[in-house]
Formats: structure tokens, sequence, C-alpha cells
């Protein structure tokens, strides 16, 4: 199995892995949703939550490099919002000249573009240590709490345990087409592209096949041991009431945050 | 969504701090309603042996998209999955199995963001399916059953769930104002023609597969057609509403600019009221876009029509062809 690079979870003994898994689950709903309410240009809030996401980061014990360097993979989809730099209308910074076209950067357009980085980097820093420090299981319990149908979450359970069972299944198919595939050197080889597609279509099929044949084999053995159509499971466990002042004070710091920002910068 | 072929798979969603709340209460509005919706007809139509099988298909989905095949210059072509699991479990199911593949990408692997979750479950889950649904639909009925008809309803599928999704996902930045409809839509339309050609032929070649070896799960089976008709029609308005929108959208991007404005979503307390620039910035970029993108509307448009008239041709005749027979 190859659990190591697709778990995204680190076991830490630290304050944030032994949070309740439901407050850790309601709080970074909360705070991506704060996050993403928060107007343009709000500076010194955006640095709050920085502050904010940054003491989760060094409680979690997951390393602030870690988070850090996981944090960049948003960054890619930044170039959707360059164009903002040109389009946004304000005062000109700078302009570019293009040959015989000219670019003007409005300061405007930057404001917004660094606004809308920081508000996804600060974000997806939340989601990081969420992840890495609840294991998913606590994840399935955290969704049961907020009410998530019964179904739908025994459906994620599914997925997750057989998803290492499915990524098996795919390194041997690749493992399978490479062993398949020479290549002499200096020859033209590997077909067109509509082959390779083609190839990687059967393989797509063949994978299908076969978890649909788990996928029977599965409610077979669900069956012999009386499952009937209905999803059962223990009762959730108390929160305590330590869990819910931590659960309620910070609530309250994003409102009074998001607040703030709205009255100011809105 | 914009450059997943050369970031496959981190980049493909749309990640938090870009979409608007207003954006975002719309697209979680739709996507919660669409999921309680097929979640009761599952639960009602479906035997309680296809709950684990949505489980690991949903599983399958998610490895699949390692699947990848090279094209070209270091990118490569890979599945995302919502018309083929249309096409093997019917809409409703695939409504959920996609629910859960997107959901699990956002929460486990920061793929997509966590509020942005509800925009991209619009467009993966809801769309994506609907839309290819409407299209394969389409082509099954004019094929009548005939083996072709699963083979370029396959592609034709797979191609238009990844393009409209594309542009949903293009306006939904564009009315959140934080990027230019008259650069963003043609960009992932142009983008996304492409990869729908990626994800088509992939399609095609599982269908094939899946043809030779279990034909009793493409073929047109009465469990297909549960609830068809409502998610036929709104397949059907959702791609007019998106191939009619961008090209609106992206010629006027100063109206959805003044939207965003109205709404109050772009500074609307700014002190001074700074000067708009009478003509566009970049001179010459709408005229520009406006061609890249008239292709890739008119086809969608074309699909669409062939669409609803092999529907009623279709219609009319087998009324006609009933009623000479009794």
């Amino acid at each position: 199995m190859h659990l190591h690079f697709l778990d995204p979870y680190r076991h830490r003994q630290s304050l944030i892995h032994a949070f309740d898994p439901r407050v850790k689950f309601v709080f970074t709903l909360a705070f991506v949703l704060t996050m993403a309410l928060l107007p343009f240009g709000a500076w010194p809030v955006y640095v709050l939550m920085l502050t904010l996401s940054l003491s989760i980061t060094v409680l979690s014990e997951l390393g602030v490099k870690y988070v850090l360097k996981r944090s960049l993979l948003a960054i890619p989809f930044v170039l959707a919002a360059v164009p903002l730099l040109f389009t946004v209308p304000g005062p000109a910074l700078l302009t570019i000249p293009i040959g015989s076209l000219s670019l003007t950067i409005t300061t405007t357009g930057l404001e917004r573009l660094l606004s809308i980085m920081f508000k996804s980097w600060v974000s997806v820093q939340v989601a990081i240590v969420f992840a890495a420090a609840t294991p998913f299981p606590d994840m399935l319990l955290a969704m049961r709490a907020v009410k998530i149908p019964r179904l739908l979450v025994s459906l994620f359970g599914l997925m997750w345990r057989y998803m290492f069972v499915m990524v098996d299944e795919v390194i041997r198919l690749m493992r399978a087409r490479a062993a398949r595939s020479g290549a002499i050197e200096g020859a033209k080889s590997g077909g067109s592209i509509a082959w390779r597609a083609k190839v990687t279509g059967g393989m797509a099929g063949n994978l299908f096949i076969r978890s649909i044949d788990r996928g029977e084999r599965i409610y077979d053995a669900m069956a012999a041991r009386g499952y009937d159509g209905e999803v059962r499971a223990f009762p959730l466990p108390p929160i305590s009431s330590t869990s819910w002042i931590v659960l309620l004070g910070g609530l309250g710091l994003l409102v009074v945050l998001l607040l703030f920002a709205l009255l100011f910068w809105a | 969504m914009l450059y997943s072929p050369l970031h496959s798979p981190q980049a493909m969603h749309i990640p938090d701090g870009f979409l608007s709340g207003l954006v975002l209460a719309v697209c979680w509005g739709i996507s919660l309603i669409v999921i309680v919706v097929a979640f009761i007809r599952v639960k009602r139509d479906m035997d309680e042996r296809k709950v684990p099988l949505m489980g690991v298909v949903a599983a399958a989905i998610f490895a699949g998209q390692m699947l990848n095949f090279p094209v070209a210059a270091g990118t490569s072509g890979h599945l995302l999955g919502a018309a083929l699991a249309m096409i093997l479990l019917g809409p409703w199911a695939a409504v959920l199995v996609m629910t859960i593949v997107v959901g699990a990408q956002a929460l486990i692997f920061q793929d997509g963001g966590i509020a942005a979750l509800g925009a991209n479950l619009f467009n993966m889950a809801v769309i994506g399916v609907f839309v290819s649904y409407t299209v394969y639909r389409a082509v099954q009925r004019f094929s009548k059953g005939a083996k072709w008809g699963i083979f370029v309803g396959g592609f034709l599928a797979a191609w238009t769930s990844i393009f409209i999704a594309a542009l949903a996902a293009a306006l939904e930045l564009a009315f959140s104002a934080t990027s230019p409809a008259n650069l963003a839509v043609p960009a992932m339309a142009l983008v996304h023609s492409v990869i729908g050609i990626g994800e088509g032929l992939i399609t095609v070649g599982a269908l094939a597969f899946v043809y030779a070896v279990r034909p009793d799960l493409v073929k047109t089976t009465d469990q297909k057609q549960v609830g068809g008709k409502f998610v036929w029609v709104a397949g059907l308005l959702i791609a007019i509403a998106l191939a009619v929108a961008s090209p609106l959208a992206s010629a006027n991007p100063d109206g959805l600019e003044f939207v965003a404005e109205e709404q109050g979503f772009i500074e609307k307390a700014q002190a001074n009221p700074y000067d708009i620039i009478p003509d566009y910035v970049m001179p010459g970029i709408a005229d520009e876009s406006t061609a890249t993108i008239a292709a890739g509307i008119v086809g969608v448009i074309i699909v669409f029509f062939v669409a609803v008239g092999v529907a009623y041709l279709r219609r009319n005749r087998t009324t006609s062809s009933a009623s000479s027979g009794s």
C-alpha cells in the first residue's frame, strides 16, 4: 500500500492534534469563510488572520516550514487573477511599453491581486493544518456532527478506505504499460496522441471494471455480515466544556475581525 | 482549472480567496439543493447493492486521475471522470460520486478551497454531470442504441462537461471581480476545449474497454433514464445559459464589473471616485478575445441545437410509428 504519499495526516503529540475534531472542523470552515468574506485591501485584518493561522501552525507542531511549503500549491491559480493588474481602473503605477502598445499597472489592480493572493494563501494554511492534524476517521465523525447525512458520510468513508487499493491498481496498470513501452533509441515510438489517449482510456476502463467488481464483492461481504442498507454508527461522544469554550471563543474572534474589516474597508 | 495540464493535479479547482460572498452563496445553494435531490433519488431508486459500489467508484475516479499520457512539452492529458461516472452509474448517482470526489480533494488534499467547495461542486458535480447527461442522451436518442452512439455520445459528453464547467468557473471568477471576464473566459475556453479532447478520448477508450468486457454496464437501460427528463432539461438550460453568457461577459467586462460594484464587492467606499478609464487598458484585446472564443461558443451552440432538433425528430418519429403500429 502506498499510504505515505496519499494520507496527509502527520502524527504529532500536539494541542491541535488532541483537540476535538468537531471543533477543528467547524473552526476551519468558519476561518476559511471569514477569509473569503473579508473585503479587498483590509491589510491589518489580513495580518491578524495570518498571525492566527501561524499560531495554529506553531501549536500543531507540524513545522512551519512544512505548512508554508505546502501552502504554495494554490499559487499557480493566481495567474488567473494577474490580468487584474491592468484591467482594474485606478491611478497608474507603472507603464510597461511593449512595442506600440503599453500596459499600465494600476495601484488598485495591484492591491486587489495582492489581496487575493494573501487571502488564498492564509486560507490554505488552515486547511493544511486541519488535514495534517486530523485523522480521516475523525473527520468523518466531524461530518456526522454537522449533520451531513449518514449515507454520504459512509460513502466518504468507503472512498477513503478503497482509495489506497485503487491507487495500487493504478500503479500496477501504469507499471504494466511502462513494461510494454520499450523504446528504440533514435526511432520514433509511442504512437499518436489519440492512440496514447485510447490506451490510457483502456486502462481507465479496466480500473472502472475492477472497481465495480470490487464494489459488488464488498456488498456481498457486507450483506453476509448483516448489512441491510441502513448505515449504523456509534453515538457521538459529548463535546467537553473546554472544547465548547474554545470553539465559541474562536468563532467570536472571527466574527469580531470580520465586522471590523467590513466596517472600515468595505 | 486554468492551468491543470501543467500542474496536475494540484491546481485543478478554484482555491479559497478567489470568490466573493455572493458567488459562494449562490453556488453553495444550488449545489446543496441538487445534492439533496440526488440523495433522495438515489435512496429511492437504487438498490442497496449500489451503496458500496458508489464509494468504490469514487475511489476509482480519484485514483484514475493519476492516469495520464504525455501530450507535448511536458504536459499531459488525464481523466476527470464526471462523464464516465454519469454513463456508468446514471446522473443522480454520478452527482453523489463527484460530490465525494471533489469534497475529498478539497478537505484532504487542498485541491480547491473549502469555502470555494460550493463552486467547485457546482462546476464538477452539478454542471459537469447534467450537461454531459444532456449531450449523451441526445446522441443516444439519435443513434437508437447503436454501438456508435455510445462512443460518439461519450466523447461529446466528456468534452462538453469539461468545456462548460470551465466556462462556469471563469464566470464565477469574473462575477467575483477576481479575474477580468474578457481575458478569463476566452483563456479558460481555449485551454479547456483542448483538455476536453483528451478527456473525450480517454472516456471513449474506457467505454470501448467496458463495452468489450461488461456490455451490460453501458447499454441503455431503464435505470439510467430514472429522473432523466429533469436532468436533461436542466443540463440543456445550463449549457445554453453559459454559452450565451460567456461571450456577452467577455465582450462587456465592464457590465460584470458594474454588477460586482452594485453588489458592493468592489471597494465602494473609496473616498475619491477614480476616473474610469474610458477604453480598455489593453487596446484591441476585446476583439481578439471575441474572435478566439467565437469558435468554441459556436461549436457548443451547434452541438446543442443539433441535440434539441434530434430529440424532437426522434420524439415525433416514435409517436408516429407507435400510432401507425397500433
